[in-house]
């Protein structure tokens, strides 16, 4: 195959129409005669309701109607169990999913308890303070540890304790080799992952056309076909007579893959029952309480090794708070579970958790989905061990790297996608050193940190290390034409978030079909264009729907080829496809355009002959037997100002491996957004709730995201190890760049403050708690 | 996120506000820039029923120097003053001080009769504007008054103002020879508001001798605190620094009682202010010898 565009940096295709301001997002569209939705929240993390009273918001002028869990009749259910448990034996699964109103009870703070639709949002939004809602509080499972004690309120009532789900997995064992090691660390290590804060909060406008019969929803989802399908079978409709558009998305991140958030289920069938077109648009506000989070895990952790810094093995129990639902089954702990053990190799690993239900918003994965916490603790134990062992930090992990001769590697545990835990490839070294090289790591700790000391400034350096499970199954499609002009169009199902697919995905199929990237229209996430596929999470668009597209290329490249022989008369082997056209080798008068072409195989007259299909078009799918794992170094310098706590950012090195590189721009892109929220979690972002289970920062003044002045240039490099278990050779990336900046944080910031003798087992950093830490370290000093 | 219902005036004259002010009062708000008071109407924190737009009043914004002191209409945008060489000759502290507020789009809108008048304690120019010992004019329908700063800031968001009153000025007394200046703060990221921050005039004699020091710390209490003892551990004395020493940590002691939030514990505040006032001090000393 010729390679002209695959792997080259190439300029992103959608980006002049997203520069312009000429790209449609859920909230540019409007509608004649079209309603706006507000909802009424609960202000409580736990209560049960005793009534609602609804009629003054029913009588404010300009509302149309408003609706409670009691007027949704048979169409109240709860939500369907996304991602069932895995076959793990003898684990533990209390199915709870979220409902579309509340009726008895409020579980967290923003769970919604009535509708209003109004003739404008103002409206609505004055009349939600009409409704009264009388409620009994109860007593809020607000903090992870003791949610599980006997004196803590059940949240749900049915079951007998707020236990979510109790997941043993096991490889070696533990307990036998722990007698025989040298070394031994033990700590108790937490880790705090935030919200995705997506530039574009969510978003529905469903319009339910009745003559048409036809129901049309634009929403912001990463998965617009399964809420097709979803959605056809809770309203009673055929499948084909509900479209889902997920048009340009604002960021994902993982929350707009929550299915079916309550707006989703609400907001089309209100549509059907006014037979109006209405909008909701999620305010920021909302989005705090509303859209699902990821947050905290308690683990005590063990490691053993030998006295020369061999990792014999882990022992790591955890719990892990999974929110008032868990309609995402248990895809965040498993993550953190499978991803703890990282590049390493790890012979013998105990991990047990509990998942757990509190009064706060769901937990669904966001970017990373749980892989932070378990990079985490794995890299802590590692840093611990070298200190302990006094063994240089990048030697400790170059001693435990599994070897390219150990792949593909079984892990002997069962990952997120119900396969077997199995890296398909890896060569961690070459990044490591290469981090190494680039951050001048040994350099830096001979020379420039104890010039920098002297001279009473405190420079720290962090590295570390990971692996990200990605493109994992079922599946995704495409369908690939050419049009009788010559333009390719591409349709997959595979939603949409940013990632520059308009891009990728023309890339892969310009090399086939020897057309110019710009020439090829990528059309994802609308139902009507394309309706098989799942969507787009777990860094997989380019590894799933990416081979899909190019088997699909492949087919349509084979149908030209045989339509061109027979038109130029040549064999197929004789033929090139370049510049729009197929050309004979050595016979440059003698060529047919791919219009033309198109053209001749869809005649208006004649006949198709038996065995050729019309057209230049063809539908093929990829179904990957399990994820390909890819992998990466992150090394960082920071200084600390140890009087005002604050740090700064001198160098972010990242060495990163998925595999075949399709667009090094787009993925660079990829890596930069990354680290930048894996900055925000590691030192801005975190949130802060009372013992109430009340959330005390619900907006981005107190919420404090990364801006552009505190995420500094990153430097990237690349290394390709092909996955062999795709054509392409690709691997995911979406996820890369966050996952290990906790991790990276925590060690450069010790390295800085060693004088300090820190030891920082927690995520999120703040000036503040870095304070505390230096305070409560100089205290337990003096005591000793 | 849409504010509750509110009537809309925007008059194009002092005298027309004044009378909607004396017509509507309690239930009434003035809209400046809006940077404070639209979110908190957005959050549906403040219902106000009617809302009085100020900017169109042309004779609200301006600069200018008069007998000495500098001028300042209360609409004139953060931008202004950051920019205006009027303010930097007449008031440097000032000019320090800007560009530690927020971030350039809203310094475009905010103004500092909004700042000022909004009172926030963790804001920069309440705390600016008693270390210059600045005053403010405020107009009734039946009168208009001179308000010294010192006198201004009672509470959390509680000033002298009444209801029916406008801010419509701003007098700033020129710095007096050998008195250095010094604006510091620590923010979580650049333009948020301040953990900790103080703001500095610092006066020395020939010798030395501290002979006028005003210290004022925000976001360690309720409104801009001056620091009284830190200031007693001064005058008088040579400023030295041990002196500027035993000032920082009478100041972290004594002058602030500070509110522990999410963002930083009443000790860490304590902590940051001495850290700060040393900083500050040092420069205003360095400043005060040369001008
Ligand atoms: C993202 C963001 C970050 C910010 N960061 C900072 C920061 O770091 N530091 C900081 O100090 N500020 C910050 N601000 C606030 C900003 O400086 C505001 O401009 C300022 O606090 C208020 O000025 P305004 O003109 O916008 O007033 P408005 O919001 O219009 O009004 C504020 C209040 O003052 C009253 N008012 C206004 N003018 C008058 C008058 N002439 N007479 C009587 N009453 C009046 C209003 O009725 C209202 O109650 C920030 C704002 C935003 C949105």
């Amino acid at each position: 195959m010729a390679t002209r565009y695959f792997g080259k940096p190439i300029k992103r295709n959608e980006d002049p129409r997203l520069l312009k301001g000429q790209a449609l997002f859920v909230d540019d569209v409007n509608l004649p005669d079209m309603l706006h939705v507000a909802f009424v929240r609960s202000d409580y993390a736990h209560a049960k309701i005793k009534s609602i009273d609804v009629s003054a918001a029913r009588e404010r002028e300009g509302v149309v109607a408003v609706y409670t869990a009691e007027d949704l009749g048979d169409y109240w259910q709860p939500g369907p169990l996304l991602v069932p448990p895995p076959p793990i034996a003898g684990l533990t699964f209390n199915q709870k999913t979220q409902v579309p109103l509340a009726k008895d009870r409020l579980k967290h703070v923003g769970e919604p308890i009535a509708v209003i639709v109004a003739a404008s949002r103002y409206i609505a939004e004055d009349a939600a303070e009409d409704v009264i809602v009388d409620v009994e509080p109860l007593e809020a499972v607000a903090d992870l540890e003791s949610a599980l004690s006997d004196e803590a309120p059940v949240i749900h009532e049915d079951l007998d304790s707020n236990l979510s789900a109790h997941v043993v997995q096991e490889k070696g064992n533990y307990a036998k080799i722990r007698a025989q090691a040298d070394v031994l660390i033990k700590r108790r290590i937490f880790y705090d992952h935030g919200i995705a804060a997506a530039m574009e909060n969510r978003g529905i406008v469903a319009h339910w056309n009745a003559k048409e019969q036809h129901l049309k929803i634009w929403d912001t989802t990463q998965a617009p076909i399964p809420i097709q399908n979803g959605l056809a079978a809770m309203l009673g409709l055929s499948e084909s007579q509900v479209q889902v558009v997920a048009p340009f998305i604002g960021g994902g991140f993982g929350p707009k893959i929550m299915m079916f958030y309550p707006e989703e289920v609400l907001i089309p069938w209100i549509s059907m029952q006014l037979q109006r077109p209405v909008k909701w648009i999620e305010d920021r506000r909302e989005n705090f309480f509303a859209t699902t989070h990821e947050r905290s895990q308690i683990h005590d952790s063990e490691i053993a090794l030998t006295r020369d810094g061999k990792v014999l093995g882990v022992q790591d129990v955890f719990l892990h708070d999974a929110g008032a639902y868990a309609p995402y089954g248990l895809t965040v702990p498993i993550n953190s579970q499978c991803t703890l053990l990282g590049p390493y190799d790890v012979p013998n690993y105990y991990s047990e958790f509990k998942a757990v239900f509190t009064n706060k918003t769901i937990v669904t994965p966001y970017r990373g989905a749980g892989r932070q916490h378990g990079v985490f603790v794995m890299e802590r134990l590692l840093d611990l061990a070298a200190k302990q062992l006094g063994i240089d930090r990048v030697e400790i992990r170059r001693r435990n790297y599994l070897t390219p001769d150990q792949f593909p590697h079984d892990h002997e545990i069962v990952y997120q996608d119900f396969a077997p835990l199995v890296y398909d490839s890896g060569n961690y070294q070459p990044a490591l050193e290469r981090a190494a090289e680039m951050i001048g790591f040994h350099d830096f700790i001979k020379n420039d940190q104890p010039a920098a000391r002297t001279a009473g400034r405190h420079l720290g350096i962090g590295i570390v290390s990971y692996v990200e499970g990605t493109g994992i199954g079922p599946y995704e499609g495409a369908r690939i034409k050419v049009d009788a002009s010559g333009k390719v169009n591409v349709a997959t199902g595979i939603g949409t978030q940013g990632q520059g697919h308009f891009t990728s995905f023309a890339q892969i199929v310009a090399d086939q079909l020897g057309v110019t990237v710009d020439n090829v229209r990528v059309v994802t996430g609308d139902t009507c264009e394309f309706h098989w596929g799942t969507g787009t999470f777990a860094s997989r668009g380019a590894v799933v729907a990416g081979n899909a597209i190019h088997a699909a290329a492949v087919g349509v490249r084979k149908k030209i080829l045989k339509h061109a022989s027979e038109h130029l008369e040549a064999a197929e082997a004789d033929l090139v496809l370049d510049n729009g056209a197929v050309h004979v080798k050595g016979v440059p008068q003698k060529s047919v355009s791919l219009g033309e072409l198109a053209r001749i195989s869809n005649p208006l007259r004649g006949a198709v002959k038996p065995g050729m299909e019309p057209g230049l078009e063809s539908t093929d799918y990829f179904g990957p037997e399990r994820g390909t794992t890819a992998s990466g170094v992150h090394a960082m310098i920071v200084e600390v100002d140890p009087d005002a706590m604050m740090v700064e950012i001198k160098r972010f090195v990242v060495v990163h491996d998925c595999g075949k590189v399709i667009n090094p721009m787009i993925l660079e892109g990829q890596i930069h957004g990354g680290v930048a929220q894996g900055i925000g979690n590691s030192f801005y972002e975190e949130l802060v709730y009372d013992e109430g289970g009340q959330l005390l920062n619900a907006s981005l003044m107190d919420y404090l995201l990364p801006t552009a002045t505190d995420v500094p240039h990153i430097e990237t490099d690349h290394i390709e190890t092909p996955s062999p278990l795709n054509p392409l050779g690709v691997k995911g990336a979406g996820e890369a760049g966050a996952i290990p900046v906790g991790a990276l944080f925590a060690q450069a910031i010790e390295d800085a403050l060693s004088d300090y003798d820190l030891e920082i087992l927690e995520i999120p950093l703040s000036p503040n708690r870095l304070f505390e830490l230096v305070h409560m370290q100089a205290a337990t000093k003096q005591e000793s | 996120m849409k504010p509750a219902p509110f009537k809309y005036f925007a008059p194009s004259t002092v005298d027309e506000v004044l009378a909607l002010l004396a017509e509507h009062g309690f239930d009434a708000k003035i809209l400046a820039g809006g940077q404070s008071l639209i979110p908190t109407m957005n959050f549906r924190l403040a219902q106000p029923a009617v809302l009085i737009d100020i900017n169109r009043i042309e004779n609200l914004f301006f600069v200018r120097e008069e007998a000495g002191e500098l001028r300042v209409g209360a609409m004139t945008r953060h931008r202004t003053l950051e920019r205006s060489s009027t303010v930097s000759r007449l008031a440097p502290l000032l000019t320090e001080t800007m560009p530690n507020i927020a971030h350039p789009q809203i310094r475009n809108r905010g103004t500092i009769g909004g700042s000022i008048a909004h009172a926030d304690p963790a804001a920069e120019l309440p705390a600016t504007m008693l270390a210059l010992r600045a005053r403010f004019k405020l107009a009734s329908a039946s009168e208009a008054r001179w308000v010294e700063a010192s006198d201004f800031f009672i509470d959390l968001f509680m000033t002298e103002l009444q209801p029916e009153e406008l801010l419509t000025e701003i007098a700033v007394p020129a710095l007096p020879k050998r008195t250095g200046f010094a604006f510091k703060e620590i923010a979580r990221r650049h333009g948020d508001y301040a953990l900790v921050g103080v703001a500095v005039l610092l006066a020395v004699d020939e010798e030395n001798i501290c002979t006028d020091a005003n210290l004022v710390f925000m976001s360690v209490g309720n409104g801009p605190v001056v620091g009284e003892q830190a200031q007693q551990a001064l005058l008088g004395k040579k400023a030295s620094a041990e002196n500027m020493d035993l000032a920082a940590a009478a100041a972290a002691s004594e002058d602030i009682d500070p509110p522990s939030d999410m963002h930083a514990s009443s000790d860490f505040r304590r902590h940051l202010t001495k850290v700060l006032l040393k900083e500050a001090l040092q420069t205003a000393f360095e400043r005060a010898q040369k001008a």
